[in-house]
C-alpha cells in the first residue's frame, strides 16, 4: 500500500518531515519500506509551445520542432517523439538543465540539425511513469513558467508500506491517518461530505439471495455523469500511489476506495437490465466473462452480482463483468457499495486466481457501516469534473447477515501480565478511543471497521501498539532450567569435529531427488521414495530415503570442476516409508562420509577413529550386501549387537549412473540407532607395570574366514592376559593354497601381577594356533 | 734416574700435542688408547718398579704430571671436537622450510553448521536447551494448532510443499521449526525454555537471497509470569551476546496468527542502520490451550528467524545459492 504525505496531512496535521512520520508508521506495524520523493521541479526545465514541426532531412526516428520559450524566439529542437502538435505545450529542458538521471542538456547537432535543449517525457523528469511521448501539459500556461507549478504537480513524499494481513482498516488512507494521529496525539477527523440528494427518486432496487454471504448492499442513482479526463490533482495521486489514471468515473471509485478501503462499483443504469440487482450464489454451469476478459466457469460457492433479468454482471467483491461496464455515453449510473463477507471472497480469489484492489479489501474486512460516507465522498468529488451531478433521492439499502458490534471485557491485570507494563484501569481509554473505540470499564467496544478485533488478547495488543512497543521495558527472564546440549547433541557434534580432522569437508546438498535417484544409487530396495505432492522442478520431486545420492551429485560436481579426490560428510534427515498406515513416514536422522579416490578400507578407517572416539562398544564388522555397495567390499556395521550401518564402497554401476569417475569409499550409519547404543564413558584399566612380550604368529587363513573372525578368536584364546592384537601383514600370493592368504598378528601379552613366563608364553601360542584352527587357519 | 725423567717428560709432551692435533673424534679416541695406555705412559708406571724408593716417589711424580697433562689434552680435545662435529652436523641438516607446500588436511564445517553451532552456544548460555523434530509434519502440528485452520487466509504467508502420505493435504514439509514448539508443548508442562534450530522448506525459487531449503532457529518460553518485557530483554540478551557490544533491538507491531500481540525484531548496528531480522511475539492463548497449557496460568513468548543469511553476511558471501553447491573451492575458503 502507498500513500503519499500530502493525502495523510488531510486528515490531520502531521507537518512536512517524512522521516518523522515514516519511524511513527514503522514504529506502528506499518513498516515503511521506502519514502520517495515526487514531483521535484528540476531547474531549467520550462513550459514552451510547439509552433511548427518539420521534417529532420536526414533521419527518420527525429522529428524538428520549432517552439516558443516565453520569448518570442523560434527555437529549434530535435526530437525522437512526435505525440505534440502546433499549439500544444510541452516541457522544455533548456540548455544547462541536468536531468535527474544526471544528463546535462547541451546545445548540439542530431544528424547535421542544430538543437537547443531537449523535450521531456513525464519520466525523464520524475512526473509518474509515462514515457510513450513526450509530456503535452495543460493549456493556458505561462511559457518559460515551471511546468510543476502550473500543472498543480506539488512536492510530495509517498511512503510505500508493508502492510500486515490483520489490520483491514490500514488498507485506506484514513485507517493509517488515525492510527498516526492517535499515536502523535494529534485531533483527527474526517471531513463530512454534506451532498445535497435532488428531489428526483430514481431506485435501482436490490434483492438479497445470498444473505449470509452479502451483509449490506446499498444502490445509489447518480445522474448527470459526463465521462471524461480526472482533475490533474487527483490523477497525480492515483499515479503517485501506483495505479492509471482511466477516466473521471473510474477514478474516483478507486480514489475512495484507497481513502476509506472500500471498493465500489459504478454500472450504466441505462444498460443495467431490469435496472435492478439481485445478489445470489452461482448455479451449475453458469459462466461470467470478467472485465479483464477472462471467461470463468462458476462454482456454486460464488458470489455474484447479478442484474434484474438475473443475467451475472459481476463476481462480487472481486471484478466486475464486461457487459455493464460504463463508457463514454454513460450519463446516469448505479452505484454499488457493499459489504461482503471475507472468507466467501478469499474462496473466490483462490478459486479463479483473480485478485484485485477490490477483493483485498473485501478479504480483509471493509467497514460495514461506512457505505453512506462512501457514497457522499463519491459524489462530491465526481463533481468536480461532472458539474450536472446529482445524487438522486430513492437510495437502496439493502441488508442481509451484518456482522454485529464486538464488545471484549479487557481486564488490566491481564494487560499488565502479558505486557510487563503497570498501566491503570484508567490508562486504557485514552490509548484506544482515539483508534475509535469505545471504552467503559473494563468493557471495550470495537469500531465496525476493525473486525480482525474479537478476543481480549487482541485488544491488548492495540493496547500495546498505542502504548508503544518501545515503552515496554526489556528484562531477560530467570530460567530455572539449565541450558545444555542433550548427550545426542554433544555426541553429533563430536561426530562433526572427528569427521573434520580426519580431512573431510561437510557438505549440504539438496535433500530432494529425481524420482529415479534412488535407483540410479542402485537403492531401490530401500523402497518407493516419499513424493512430495507439489514439487518445484521434477529434479526435485522426492525426499531422500538415503543421503548417498546427494553426495554423489557434490563428488561429480567436483570432479567436472577439476577437483579430485573430495572428502565429504554430511548429517541429515532422511525419509523412508516406514509402518503401513502410520501418521508420518519414518524420518531418521544419518551420517554419510564418501571418499572419492578412495577404497573400501579408507571407509574403514574412518569408522574406526569413529569408534575410539566416541567410545562405542561392541562394534564389528560383518562382510554382507548392502544396497549402493560393491558386492565385495560392503560390511554390515554392529554396535552392541546391533547393525547400525556398513561400510564399503559404491557400486560401480551407482558411479557411471551419477557420471563419478573415481572410486569412492562409503561409510553410511543411522546416527540415531548409533547414538542409541551404548557408548562414551570409558571404565579406568590399571596400566600393567610388568614387562610385557609381544607374539607374532601368521595364519594361512581361508578367504571365507575375515581378519575380524581370526582376530576373535585369538582374543578369545589368549584371554585377560592379551592387551592389544594388531593385523600386521596381508599377503597373498602363489605361495598360498587357493583361495587362502596369510593374516600375520602381533599379540602383546602381559599380566597386570608377574613376568610372563617362557612357558606361559608358549601355552598360549599352543591355545593360539587351537582356536584359528578352529576356523581352519593353520600357522604358516 | 734423570733420564728416565727426561724420557716420561718427552713421552708426556709429545703424548699431548699429538692428542691436541687429532682432526676427529675417532682419531682421538684410537690416540688415546695408544698414547695414555700400557703402550704408552702408563707403561712407564710398569719401570717405576727398578727405583729405589726416593728416585721411584719422584720418577713416579713425573709420570703422574705427564698423565695427567695428557688426559687434560685428551678432554680438551674432545670436547673441542664434538663441538665441531655438532656444527658441522647441523649445518648439513639445514632445510628450507618454506619447501613444505601440503595442503593443509582439516576439514571444513558448512557455513550454516558454523552459524548453527555459535547461535546454540548463545541461548545454551541464557539457559535454554535445544529441542529438534521431524522435517515432515502433519497439517496439525505445522499450521493448525498454531491457529491457522482449513482455509485459514493467513495460510498464504507460507508457500507450502505438500507430501504424498495420508489424507490429501495431510502432510506437509515443515514451512517453520514451529511445530517442534507444539510438540514440547504438548508433551512438557512449563517452565518450557527451548530453542529449535532446523531445516525448513518453502515453496520459493531460488535465487541470492532466498532457498526453497533453508535453515531457521526459533525460541520459545512459557513460564509463571512470562512478559512482552522478557521477550524484549531476551532478544536484547541475544543481540548483543551474539553481535557483539554497540549492537542493539527494537521490537515493532507485526502480525502471526500464532502470537498475539505479534512484532518483528530489528538489529541496529553500531552504525545506526538497521537489520531486519525476525519475528516474534507472546504466544497466542488459543496454542497454549490447544498444547494442554492453561492460558491463564501461564504465559509465553517465542521468536523466529533465519539462520542461513548470517552465512552471508558474517563471511561477505553474496549469494544464498553459492553455500548449497558444495564446491570445495568455496567449502575450503570457511
Amino acid at each position: 500500500m502507498k500513500v503519499t504525505l500530502s493525502w495523510l496531512n488531510e486528515f490531520a496535521a502531521f507537518g512536512d518531515d517524512p522521516h518523522h512520520i515514516g519511524a511513527h508508521l514503522t514504529q506502528l506495524g506499518m513498516a515503511v519500506e521506502e519514502i520517495i520523493a515526487i514531483n521535484r521541479p528540476v531547474d531549467g526545465v520550462v513550459v514552451a509551445k510547439v509552433l511548427a514541426r518539420a521534417k529532420h532531412p536526414n533521419a527518420d526516428k527525429i522529428g524538428i520542432v520549432h517552439v516558443d520559450r516565453g520569448d518570442g524566439q523560434s527555437l529549434q529542437i530535435c526530437c525522437g517523439a512526435f505525440n505534440m502538435q502546433p499549439g500544444d505545450l510541452v516541457a522544455l529542458a533548456t540548455i544547462g538543465t541536468v536531468m535527474p538521471d544526471g544528463r546535462n542538456i547541451q546545445q548540439g547537432t542530431m544528424r547535421g540539425e542544430l538543437s537547443n535543449g531537449m523535450l521531456c517525457s513525464q519520466r525523464e523528469i520524475g512526473v509518474g511513469h509515462e514515457d510513450s511521448g513526450i509530456w503535452i501539459l495543460p493549456p493556458n500556461l505561462e511559457l518559460g513558467s515551471s511546468p510543476w507549478v502550473g500543472a498543480g504537480l506539488l512536492p510530495d513524499y509517498v511512503f510505500d508500506l508493508d502492510l500486515t494481513r490483520n489490520r483491514p482498516e490500514t488498507w485506506g488512507v484514513v485507517g493509517i491517518a488515525r492510527d498516526l494521529a492517535a499515536r502523535l496525539g494529534l485531533p483527527f477527523t474526517v471531513p463530512g461530505s454534506g451532498v445535497a440528494q435532488s428531489p428526483t427518486v430514481i431506485s435501482a432496487a436490490v434483492h438479497i439471495a445470498a444473505p449470509d454471504r452479502c451483509g449490506r448492499f446499498t444502490s445509489s442513482v447518480i445522474t448527470g455523469i459526463e465521462v471524461g479526463p480526472s482533475a490533474p490533482w487527483m490523477a497525480d495521486r492515483l499515479v503517485a500511489v501506483g495505479m492509471r489514471s482511466i477516466s473521471n468515473v473510474v477514478d474516483v471509485t478507486n480514489y475512495v476506495m484507497l481513502e476509506r478501503n472500500q471498493p465500489s462499483h459504478a454500472y450504466d443504469l441505462d444498460t443495467l437490465g431490469g435496472a435492478s440487482f439481485v445478489v445470489r450464489l452461482a448455479r451449475a454451469n453458469e459462466r461470467l466473462v470478467t472485465l479483464d476478459g477472462v471467461d470463468h466457469e462458476l462454482d456454486p460457492d460464488d458470489l455474484l452480482i447479478c442484474d434484474g433479468a438475473d443475467q451475472a454482471i459481476g463476481l462480487a467483491g472481486v471484478m466486475g463483468g464486461l457487459t455493464t461496464e460504463i463508457t463514454d455515453a454513460t450519463t446516469t449510473v448505479a452505484l454499488e457499495v457493499a459489504w461482503f463477507q471475507p472468507a466467501g471472497i478469499q474462496r473466490a480469489t483462490v478459486r479463479h486466481g483473480l485478485r484485485s484492489e477490490a477483493s483485498i479489501r473485501f478479504e480483509r474486512g471493509v467497514d460495514p457501516l461506512g457505505c453512506d460516507a462512501v457514497v457522499s465522498r463519491i459524489v462530491e468529488l465526481l463533481q468536480e469534473t461532472c458539474p450536472a451531478l446529482q445524487l438522486v433521492a430513492g437510495q437502496v439499502d439493502s441488508r442481509g447477515n451484518m456482522p454485529d458490534t464486538t464488545s471484549v471485557d479487557v481486564r488490566i491485570e491481564r494487560v499488565n501480565a502479558v505486557l510487563g507494563t503497570a498501566l491503570a484501569q484508567a490508562a486504557i481509554g485514552p490509548l484506544l478511543q482515539p483508534i475509535g473505540f469505545t471504552v467503559d470499564g473494563a468493557r471495550v467496544t470495537v469500531p465496525s471497521w476493525r473486525p480482525d478485533c474479537t478476543t481480549e488478547i487482541e485488544v491488548i495488543e492495540e493496547i500495546a501498539r498505542q502504548y508503544g512497543y518501545d515503552k515496554i521495558v526489556p528484562s531477560v527472564p530467570s530460567s530455572p532450567l539449565h541450558g545444555r546440549l542433550s548427550a545426542h547433541q554433544k555426541d553429533r557434534r563430536a561426530v562433526r569435529q572427528v569427521l573434520l580432522g580426519l580431512g573431510c569437508d561437510e557438505a549440504m546438498p539438496n535433500p530432494w531427488l529425481g524420482v529415479d535417484d534412488h535407483a540410479r544409487a542402485g537403492l531401490a530396495s530401500l523402497g518407493e521414495p516419499v513424493a512430495i505432492t507439489n514439487p518445484m522442478t521434477v529434479d526435485e520431486a522426492v525426499l531422500r530415503g538415503s543421503l548417498l545420492p546427494g553426495l554423489l551429485k557434490a563428488v561429480a560436481y567436483n570432479e567436472g570442476h577439476r577437483a579430485l579426490g573430495v572428502a565429504f560428510f554430511e548429517i541429515g534427515r532422511v525419509v523412508r516409508r516406514g509402518e503401513i498406515g502410520a501418521v508420518l513416514p519414518a524420518e531418521h536422522e544419518r551420517l554419510s562420509v564418501v571418499l572419492a579416490g578412495a577404497q573400501a578400507p579408507a571407509a574403514v578407517e574412518v569408522w574406526n577413529e569413529l569408534v575410539v572416539a566416541l567410545g562405542i562398544k561392541g562394534a564389528r564388522l560383518q562382510q554382507a550386501l548392502h544396497p549402493g555397495m560393491h558386492p565385495g567390499r560392503s560390511a554390515t556395521i554392529f554396535a552392541a549387537g546391533r547393525p547400525v550401518g556398513a561400510v564399503g564402497e559404491v557400486h560401480p554401476d551407482a558411479l557411471d549412473a551419477f557420471s563419478v569417475s573415481e572410486r569412492v569409499a562409503w561409510l553410511d550409519l543411522d546416527l540415531d540407532a548409533l547414538l542409541a547404543s551404548p557408548h562414551g564413558a570409558m571404565a579406568y584399566k590399571p596400566v600393567r607395570r610388568y614387562p610385557s612380550s609381544d607374539l607374532d604368529l601368521a595364519f594361512v587363513t581361508p578367504d571365507k574366514v575375515s581378519a575380524e573372525q581370526l582376530a576373535g578368536a585369538l582374543r578369545k584364546a589368549s584371554g585377560e592376559l592379551l592387551v592389544d592384537v594388531s593385523l600386521f601383514d596381508v599377503f597373498r600370493g602363489p605361495s598360498m593354497p587357493s583361495a587362502h592368504r596369510s593374516l600375520a598378528y602381533r599379540l602383546r601379552l602381559q599380566a597386570a601381577d608377574r613376568t610372563l613366563s617362557e612357558t606361559e608364553l608358549a601355552s598360549l601360542q599352543l591355545s593360539c594356533i587351537a582356536g584359528a584352527a578352529k576356523l581352519g587357519a593353520t600357522l604358516r | 734416574m734423570p733420564d728416565l725423567i727426561d724420557e716420561v717428560r718427552l713421552a708426556g709432551s709429545d703424548a699431548s700435542s699429538r692428542l691436541t692435533a687429532a682432526s676427529t673424534v675417532d682419531e682421538l679416541k684410537l690416540l688415546g688408547g695408544e698414547l695414555l695406555g700400557k703402550q704408552g705412559l702408563a707403561g712407564f708406571k710398569a719401570r717405576l718398579g727398578q727405583l729405589d724408593p726416593q728416585a721411584r716417589k719422584t720418577a713416579g711424580q713425573a709420570v703422574n704430571e705427564a698423565v695427567a697433562a695428557a688426559q687434560h689434552a685428551h678432554d680438551t680435545r674432545l670436547i673441542e671436537l664434538r663441538t665441531l662435529e655438532r656444527a658441522a652436523t647441523l649445518a648439513a641438516e639445514r632445510l628450507d622450510l618454506t619447501e613444505v607446500v601440503t595442503r593443509p588436511t582439516r576439514g571444513h564445517a558448512h557455513l550454516v553448521t558454523q552459524v548453527w553451532e555459535r547461535l546454540e552456544d548463545v541461548f545454551v548460555g541464557l539457559g535454554f536447551t535445544v529441542a529438534e523434530g521431524l522435517e515432515v509434519e502433519t497439517d496439525f502440528h505445522n499450521f493448525e494448532a498454531l491457529g491457522m485452520g482449513p482455509g485459514h487466509p493467513a495460510r498464504s504467508m507460507w508457500d507450502t510443499l505438500f507430501v504424498d502420505w495420508g489424507a490429501p493435504g495431510s502432510t506437509v514439509l515443515r514451512t517453520h521449526t514451529s511445530p517442534v514448539q507444539i510438540r514440547t508443548m504438548q508433551s512438557t508442562q512449563p517452565p518450557i525454555y527451548i530453542i529449535a534450530p532446523g531445516r525448513v522448506f518453502r515453496r520459493d525459487t531460488p535465487d541470492a537471497t532466498h532457498m526453497p531449503v533453508f535453515h531457521q532457529i526459533e525460541g520459545l518460553v512459557v513460564d509463571r509470569g512470562i512478559t512482552m518485557g522478557h521477550l524484549a530483554g531476551t532478544i536484547q540478551a541475544f543481540t548483543e551476546a551474539f553481535f557483539g557490544p554497540g549492537f542493539n533491538s527494537r521490537l515493532r507491531p507485526s502480525y502471526f496468527p500464532f502470537t498475539e500481540p505479534s512484532a518483528e525484531f530489528d538489529i541496529q548496528r553500531p552504525d545506526g542502520s538497521w537489520i531486519e531480522l525476525g519475528g516474534c511475539g507472546m504466544v497466542h492463548p488459543d496454542v497454549l490451550t490447544v498444547c494442554g497449557i492453561d492460558p491463564e496460568e501461564f504465559t509465553g513468548f517465542a521468536f523466529g528467524f533465519g539462520m542461513d543469511r548470517f552465512g552471508l553476511s558474517g563471511w561477505g558471501v553474496d549469494d544464498l545459492r553459492e553455500m548449497f553447491t558444495n564446491d570445495i573451492r568455496f567449502v575450503r575458503q570457511f
